[in-house]
C-alpha cells in the first residue's frame, strides 16, 4: 500500500476513535490514538490475515496486550473489513459485543485482554504453539510503556528468549505516558531496550511509531531476525493526531465530549497528518 | 489380610497424562519447575516437545496455556495448588475462565497433607477461590481410580477445569472394573439414615472409615463424596439432607469457602439444614508428617467419628 494511503486510513482509524469513545462517554483516546499507525500497517501491509475467515490456523495472530487501547483495535478491524464501521458507536454500550476491553468472540480479535501484562504471555503461547506446529504465522503484541512495569512481561520475555521465539514481535508503544503521570516519573521502566536485549530480544529503536516509512523498515527488520524474539520499541505521542490530546497525561482514559469530539474530527477531516 | 494399594492422585495424574498424550497430538503439558513432584515429567519423558517448562512463573505460564488453548491446544497446567491458584489467580480468572478457554490447571500438594514445607505451600482455599470463577469446573478426585477417570474427563470437556491433586499416596478404594466417572455427580458410597457425610478427596476415604466406627456405636452415616465441587450436585445434597436431617462436610480446606459453605449454599435455598463443617478451621497449617497433620487438624477418620457423634448429641 501506498504511504498516502496508510495514511489515509490512519485517518480514519483515528475518526473511529474519537467517534467510538465519544459515543461510549467512556475509554482510552490517548493510548489508542499513539497506536493508530502502528495498528493500521500491521493490518492493512503487514499481516497474513483474512476479514472472511478470522480463524484461519495459518493466520499471523496480533494480541493487544494494552487491551484498553481496544478504540484504536476495534476502529482498525472495522476499517479492514471485519464488522460494520457503524458498529464502533456501540463501544462500551450494554449489550454491544464490543465491550470495553478485547473478547475473543469478536471476529478479528485472537485474545481477551485488558488486565495488563496478561496478553503478551497469551502471545508466547501462540508463538510455541506455531512452533510446534511447524506453522509460519507471525504473532504480534502490542503493549504499554506503563505496561512494562508489570512483572508478568519480564517472566513472559524471558520465556520468550529462552525458547528462542523467532516468531513473535512485541511492539512497545512508547507514548511516555500513563495514568498517574510520566513513565520516568511514576516508576521508570528506562532503559527499555536494554531490558528486551538483557532478556535475550532483538531490539529495534523505532524513532517515529507515526512515519509509515520508519515503521515499515523496522517491521521488515523484525521479521528477518531469526533465531531472538524481537522487541521494537516505538516512541510515539500519546493523543496524536488530535491537536489537544498530544502529549497530555489527563487524555488517557477520559472521553471526548460533544464538543471536543466535533473539534477532534473537524481536525481529522481537514486529513491525514 | 491384604495389603490396601496407596497411591497418590499426583501419580494417577501423571499416569493419565502421558497415556493422552499417546491418544491426542493436541495436549500439551505446562508446568512450573515442578514437574518432578506434579508428575507432569512423566508426559514430558514421552513427549519432551510437548512438555513446556515455564520455570518459576506461575502467572506467565497460565496466560501462555491460555495463548496455547487459543491456538488450538487442550492445555493441561501444573504447580502447586498454593501457587496455581493463588499467585496465578487473576491470570487464571482474566486468560482462562473470562474467555472460557480450554485450559486444565493440574493443581497439585493440596491442603495440609503437603506436610513437612509447611503453611506457605499448604493451599487451604483453593476450593474458595476457584469455584468463585464463573464457567470453572473443580475436581477433588478421592483415589487413583477416580483421579485417572477425572483427568480424562477433564481432556473431553471443553472448557476450564481445576484438578485438585494430593502429594499424599492414598488408599484406593474405588472399583477400577466397574468405576464411573459423570463429572458435577455425588456419589453414594454408603447409605444411611441418621446423618449425612458428604465429604470430597482424602477426606471421602476417612469419612468412610468413621462410618464404620459410628456404626459400632449404632450410628447408621450416609456417606457421599462430592469429587465436583462445582457444579455441585444439588440433588444428591438435598435428597441425603432430606432423608436425614442431619448434615456434616468433610474437606481437606478451610471450612470457610469449599465444600461445606458450597453445600450450605445449597441447601439454604432448598432444604435449610444445620450443617457441621469439618476442615481446616480458619487456620494456616504448619509442618509436619501428612499423616500427623491430618490427625492434629482433626482431619482423619477418628477426629470425623468423634465430631460427628458429639454433633449428634449421642
Amino acid at each position: 500500500m501506498e504511504i498516502l494511503e496508510l495514511q489515509k486510513v490512519a485517518n480514519e482509524v483515528r475518526k473511529g476513535i474519537v467517534a467510538s469513545t465519544h459515543s461510549a462517554k467512556a475509554g482510552h483516546p490517548g493510548g489508542s490514538l499513539s497506536a493508530a499507525d502502528i495498528l493500521t500497517y500491521l493490518y492493512f501491509e503487514e499481516m497474513n490475515i483474512d476479514p472472511k475467515d478470522d480463524k484461519n490456523p495459518d493466520r499471523d495472530r496480533f494480541v493487544l496486550s494494552k487491551g484498553h487501547a481496544a478504540p484504536a483495535l476495534y476502529s482498525v478491524l472495522a476499517q479492514r473489513g471485519f464488522f460494520p464501521v457503524e458498529d464502533l458507536t456501540t463501544l462500551r454500550h450494554i449489550g454491544s459485543y464490543l465491550q470495553g476491553h478485547p473478547c475473543m468472540n469478536i471476529p478479528g480479535v485472537d485474545m481477551s485482554t485488558g488486565s495488563l501484562g496478561q496478553g503478551v504471555s497469551a502471545a508466547v503461547g501462540m508463538a510455541i504453539a506455531g512452533k510446534l506446529d511447524k506453522k509460519d504465522y507471525t504473532v504480534f503484541a502490542l503493549l504499554g510503556d506503563g505496561e512494562i512495569q508489570e512483572g508478568q512481561v519480564w517472566e513472559a520475555a524471558m520465556l520468550a528468549g529462552h525458547r528462542k521465539l523467532d516468531n513473535l514481535i512485541v511492539i512497545v508503544d512508547n507514548n511516555g505516558l500513563q495514568i498517574d503521570g510520566n513513565i520516568a516519573d511514576v516508576n521508570s521502566p528506562y532503559p527499555i531496550d536494554k531490558k528486551f536485549e538483557a532478556f535475550n530480544f532483538e531490539v529495534i529503536n523505532l524513532e517515529d511509531g507515526h512515519d509509515f516509512v520508519q515503521i515499515a523498515e523496522s517491521i521488515k527488520k523484525a521479521k528477518a531476525v531469526v533465531g531472538k524474539p524481537v522487541a521494537i520499541i516505538a516512541k510515539t505521542v500519546k493523543g496524536k493526531g488530535v491537536s489537544f490530546m498530544e502529549n497530555q497525561v489527563g487524555w488517557h482514559g477520559v472521553a471526548p465530549n460533544d464538543e471536543q469530539c466535533a473539534a477532534a474530527l473537524a481536525e481529522l477531516e481537514g486529513g491525514a497528518r | 489380610m491384604s495389603e490396601v494399594k496407596t497411591i497418590a492422585t499426583r501419580e494417577s495424574y501423571g499416569k493419565t497424562l502421558a497415556e493422552l498424550g499417546a491418544e491426542n497430538p493436541n495436549i500439551v503439558v505446562l508446568d512450573a519447575d515442578l514437574a518432578g513432584s506434579t508428575k507432569t515429567a512423566m508426559f514430558g519423558k514421552v513427549f519432551p516437545e510437548r512438555h513446556i517448562n515455564c520455570g518459576i512463573a506461575e502467572g506467565n505460564m497460565m496466560s501462555v496455556a491460555a495463548g496455547l488453548a487459543a491456538s488450538g491446544k487442550t492445555v493441561f497446567a501444573s504447580s502447586f495448588a498454593m501457587f496455581a491458584s493463588g499467585r496465578a489467580y487473576e491470570q487464571i480468572r482474566n486468560s482462562i475462565g473470562y474467555p472460557h478457554l480450554n485450559v486444565k490447571i493440574g493443581a497439585s500438594h493440596a491442603g495440609i497433607s503437603v506436610g513437612e514445607d509447611g503453611a506457605t505451600h499448604q493451599c487451604n482455599e483453593d476450593f474458595a477461590i476457584m469455584r468463585s470463577i464463573p464457567g470453572m469446573v473443580v475436581i477433588c478426585p478421592s483415589d487413583d481410580v477416580e483421579a485417572k477417570a477425572a483427568v480424562r474427563a477433564a481432556a473431553e470437556y471443553d472448557g476450564p477445569v481445576y484438578l485438585r491433586l494430593g502429594r499424599l499416596a492414598v488408599p484406593v478404594f474405588n472399583d477400577p472394573e466397574n468405576y464411573k466417572f459423570e463429572m458435577g455427580k455425588g456419589v453414594v458410597m454408603k447409605e444411611g439414615t441418621d446423618v449425612s457425610i458428604f465429604a470430597t478427596g482424602l477426606e471421602v476415604n476417612e469419612a468412610l472409615r468413621a462410618a464404620k466406627l459410628l456404626e459400632a456405636d449404632g450410628i447408621n452415616a450416609e456417606v457421599i463424596n462430592i469429587h465436583t465441587i462445582k457444579p455441585l450436585d444439588k440433588e444428591i445434597v438435598a435428597a441425603s439432607a432430606k432423608k436425614t436431617g442431619k448434615v456434616v462436610t468433610v474437606e481437606e480446606h478451610s471450612i470457610i469457602g469449599g465444600l461445606g459453605s458450597a453445600v450450605c449454599e445449597a441447601l439454604a435455598e432448598t432444604i435449610p439444614t444445620p450443617v457441621l463443617r469439618i476442615g481446616v478451621n480458619d487456620v494456616f497449617g504448619e509442618s509436619g508428617p501428612a499423616k500427623a497433620l491430618i490427625a492434629k487438624y482433626g482431619l482423619d477418620s477418628e477426629s470425623i467419628y468423634k465430631k460427628v457423634k458429639a454433633y449428634l448429641g449421642k
